[in-house]
């Protein structure tokens, strides 16, 4: 593979344009939709279609095999860079994530006409767009896990976009820890690559050759990769995120949940391929997940009575399917696995719109309830049709190419590719019926008399499931430029050598046209008795009773009860067990290291003191006599004053007027706002409490007061580093224009440690405001009891 | 508390103890003194006026919640170590210029406004608290 050189000027500036536009565009939805309603997705579909033009007209090089970098340095003492790479394997994704998602914006602007939130709507999935497009085109490894965790962040605002409804809170709060939790795993993954291995961009890794095979950290890295991989595409049993979030308006099942969110994890396996693939581990453990999450998804998809949950099913299913070819790694069941990734993102897009058609059309998504419709909706049901036959995998249609390749890749005959294949066959078959279910029932037989006018929706509407339907039959048609710039680059990419993929749409007799056509015998066969067998799987869900669905659940309740157990043990809430912790600590601090090191200072020879300095020595031990004799609460606030007032008086004597300054100033206001506080709190005038209650508290302020004299004592008795004052002091007035030394430091030299001061004291004065303002509710209940309310 | 001498004189303390403050606040840069100390003074002219007095004048004569004062000299400190950035130096470089008035150089410089946006956020953080305090004593 030739590698160009990295873009630069002109080149480089477009490409940035194109990645950031989804983002401007989201920035200005909410005020474009507020002027022009919901024809502002005219305005808005321009963004993604102009970076698809980008993509497009770069097309041509990239199918070359030339790679394409671009990008800048973003944090050079770390080497992060903010850098993208488009080859085969990235312009392919992101065509299809400009492409669809332009028809998605169109389709929200039908679909969601009239929503009062439908600017927000634009905006969410705008962002979204931007981080998947970022997503498959970043190069270096931060960039790339800064714009994965985007796409979760977006994607939990998108499925709780209805946010009033819980069912929509809990799928976007499921979708956000499944996948967020694998990206946690991906982060790990990626900075050992980084740290331990030395590569800092998908380039480097892929020019790495067997490095990332042959190193000792193999395993950890396989299995956190593949953490943050299958979380993301929803294999068992992280997939129960993707039904739950069809909770979101069906726009966003069609885009984040065929082409886009879902395709992010397998967009990574297949990234990963060269540099990760073919060893032992990794061709069992991805068949072995794939193989179970295609067949139980495609079971479960026959179960669902609402179409659109039958269909994120079969997603779950076509998603295992990917993840299973890409473990058995062998060159065709690579171009299998992209065959069909294309396919599948034209199919599902199209049908997720077309069951979102129905459902404005006709008002229900029950399967039960739902016939006859085909002569309201002859656009839909056209629409519908021609991505059904591509995701039954009938010529000539592009889901026939990808099931030729899959089957073919998968005849080798050990039992281990046998196993694999019937799994594939039985997956398929499955999901022509559940194909069929979606797009065929609804719109033939008998018209329910619950369904009152179905009528076809705006062109907004049929526009993007029809767009798909057609161009999945194009590209079988004209397969021989669609291999040349789509799949044959893509697949090339993820197999790090190049191959020409050459499946037209003509059957020839072979076992895998004969495998079709079983599986296509299979699926009809299915389809007869889908009601049947919908009761059946029913039965057996019930008998079961659990599933990682209820899982969830029951994690997230016990992480609840854990947090709250923790919390109540850590907060009592009660003020004197929280002072006498830190002061403890406080005391551990001092003498811990001077006990450890035996450091204590020197007894110091006792100082002849002037008859001046004896009063105020005398005045300060007064005022500590006074605290501790005071009678009542008051007296001793007032008296704490004394013995402050003669520490300032001391640092007067001693030539330090601004500290002293401070002193006064702050002993005085502390008394009084103290006082404050002591008559607010209504206690008792006076401090009755037995000796074995205050005893341990006086020696522990002993204990604190000796701790801090000892350590000022050890610290004076250090040598005196002078640079720092003989710096302050040759340069305070020459450059900082001051004489008064502690000023200059405090607004000068070390502005910016008073700048951290002003934000603390006043963060700390609206959090006392907090604190002052709070009403104390009912007695014996600290907090609400989080379990005790549904999350 | 609120003895008729008390709350006759002290208006006029508060306002001697708080154009002391700004005195103590501009002189801080040459001689004992500064934003903080200057801060403090005013708060505590702000803490006892509001014990005479009562918190409803205090607040009236201060026109501003005192965290929105506080919060602007937050500001206020920020943008002075801000405006170094655009004549190419780094973030709170000092900038200083001496300009002619009324016969004597006056020293105009970021530090300066620095100093004045920790007066203004002590005397905010400060006095807010005090008369929040205050204010429920009463109720």
């Amino acid at each position: 593979m030739e590698y160009a050189p990295r873009m630069t000027g002109i080149e480089a500036t477009t490409g940035f344009l194109a990645l950031a536009l989804p983002f401007i565009a989201a920035a200005l939805a909410p005020i474009l939709t507020r002027l022009l309603k919901q024809h502002a997705c005219w305005p808005l579909a321009l963004a993604p279609a102009l970076a698809f033009l980008f993509f497009l007209q770069a097309l041509p090089t990239v199918a070359d095999g030339n790679v394409l970098l671009f990008g800048f340095d973003w944090i050079p003492s770390f080497d992060v860079r903010f850098s993208f790479r488009i080859d085969g394997l990235s312009s392919t994704f992101a065509l299809l994530i400009t492409g669809i998602g332009t028809l998605i914006v169109l389709y929200s602007g039908g679909y969601l006409a009239g929503h009062k939130d439908q600017g927000r709507f634009f905006s969410f999935i705008l962002m979204f767009m931007g981080a998947m497009l970022g997503l498959v085109v970043s190069d270096d490894l931060i960039t790339l896990f800064v714009y994965w965790e985007l796409t979760s962040i977006t994607s939990f605002l998108l499925i709780g976009f209805d946010h009033h409804r819980e069912a929509a809170r809990r799928g976007a709060i499921q979708a956000l820890v499944i996948t967020g939790g694998g990206g946690l795993a991906l982060l790990a993954g990626l900075i050992v690559i980084r740290e331990l291995l030395g590569l800092s961009s998908m380039s480097d890794v892929l020019a790495a050759g067997d490095a990332l095979r042959d190193s000792a950290f193999y395993v950890p890295i396989l299995i956190l990769v593949l953490a943050g991989a299958f979380t993301k595409s929803a294999q068992m049993p992280f997939h129960v995120w993707l039904p739950n979030a069809m909770e979101a308006p069906t726009p966003v099942s069609a885009y984040l949940h065929s082409a886009t969110m879902v395709k992010a994890g397998v967009y990574l396996l297949l990234r990963f391929h060269p540099a990760l693939g073919d060893t032992a581990l990794w061709t069992t453990i991805l068949p072995l997940f794939g193989s179970v999450t295609l067949v139980v998804g495609a079971l479960l998809a026959i179960r669902a009575s609402d179409i659109k949950i039958t269909l994120a099913y079969t997603t779950v299913a076509s998603l295992g399917l990917l993840v299973m070819l890409i473990g058995v790694g062998t060159e065709a069941a690579i171009t299998g696995a992209v065959l069909y990734l294309i396919a599948h993102s034209l199919f599902k897009g199209g049908l997720f719109m077309v069951a979102g058609s129905i459902d404005h059309g006709a008002h229900t998504r029950e399967i039960d309830h739902l016939g006859g419709l085909g002569r309201a909706m002859p656009i839909t049901f056209t629409a519908a049709m021609l991505c059904a036959l591509s995701m039954g995998g009938i010529t000539p249609f592009v889901g026939f190419l990808a099931k030729e390749e899959i089957y073919a890749a998968l005849e080798q005959g050990d039992p281990w590719h046998i196993a694999l294949m019937v799994a594939a066959i039985a997956g398929n078959a499955l999901m022509f019926a559940a194909a069929f279910v979606v797009a065929l029932k609804p719109f033939v037989g008998r018209m329910p008399e619950t369904i009152h006018h179905p009528h076809e929706g705006a062109p907004t509407i049929w526009l993007g499931p029809l767009t798909l339907g057609v161009l999945g039959l194009l590209g079988a048609l004209f397969y021989g430029a669609y291999h040349d710039y789509f799949s044959s680059p893509m697949a090339s990419a993820a197999l790090g050598e190049p191959v020409a993929i050459e499946i037209g749409w003509v059957p020839h007799l072979n076992l895998a046209f004969m495998l079709s056509l079983l599986t296509i015998a299979l699926g009809i066969m299915l389809y007869v008795f889908a009601t049947r067998l919908r009761s059946g799987i029913a039965n057996l869900l019930a008998a079961i009773g659990w599933g990682p669905d209820k899982g969830f659940d029951q994690a997230m309740r016990g992480l609840l009860r854990g947090a709250f157990a923790i919390t109540g043990f850590l907060q009592s809430g009660r003020l004197d067990i929280y002072m006498t912790v830190t002061v403890i600590l406080i005391i551990a601090a001092l003498f811990g290291p001077m006990v450890y090191m035996d450091a204590f200072p020197a007894m110091p020879d006792f100082p002849t003191l002037a008859f001046y300095e004896w009063t105020v020595l005398g005045l300060v031990i007064l005022g500590i006599f006074a605290v501790v004799i005071a009678k009542n609460r008051l007296t001793a606030i007032v008296s704490l004053g004394i013995q402050g007032f003669a520490v300032a008086l001391i640092f007067m004597l001693l030539g330090a007027p601004d500290l002293s300054f401070t002193q006064f100033m702050v002993e005085t206001l502390s008394v009084v706002i103290l006082a404050l506080v002591m008559t607010r709190l209504r206690l008792s005038a006076a401090d009755h409490r037995p000796l074995r209650e205050s005893l341990p508290d006086a020696v522990l302020a002993i204990a604190g007061g000796a701790g801090f004299g000892l350590f000022l004592l050890a610290v004076t008795q250090r040598p005196f580093d002078a640079s720092l004052s003989d710096f302050f002091e040759r340069y305070s007035y020459t450059i900082a224009h001051g004489r008064n030394i502690v000023n200059v430091i405090l607004v000068d030299f070390r502005g910016i440690d008073t700048m951290g001061e002003i934000a603390v004291v006043m963060t700390a004065g609206l959090a006392i405001l907090a604190l002052i303002r709070v009403r104390v509710g009912r007695k014996g209940e600290r907090y609400p009891d989080p379990t005790e309310q549904t999350p | 508390m609120r003895t008729v001498i008390f709350r006759f004189t002290i208006p006029y303390l508060t306002t001697l103890m708080v154009l002391f403050s700004i005195f103590v606040l501009l002189r801080g840069h040459n001689e004992p003194g500064g934003g903080f100390i200057g801060g403090l003074i005013a708060a505590s002219a702000f803490a006892i006026y509001g014990i005479a007095c009562g918190v409803a004048p205090v607040r009236r004569a201060l026109y501003f919640h005192p965290m929105a004062i506080a919060a602007s000299g937050l500001m206020m400190a920020v943008l002075s170590g801000v405006a170094s950035l655009f004549v190419d130096a780094k973030f709170l470089t000092g900038l200083w210029a001496f300009p002619a008035i009324l016969g004597g150089d006056v020293g105009l410089s970021t530090p300066l406004f620095f100093d004045i946006g920790v007066y203004l956020v002590v005397v905010g953080a400060i006095s807010s608290i005090a008369l929040a305090l205050e204010e429920r004593e009463s109720d």
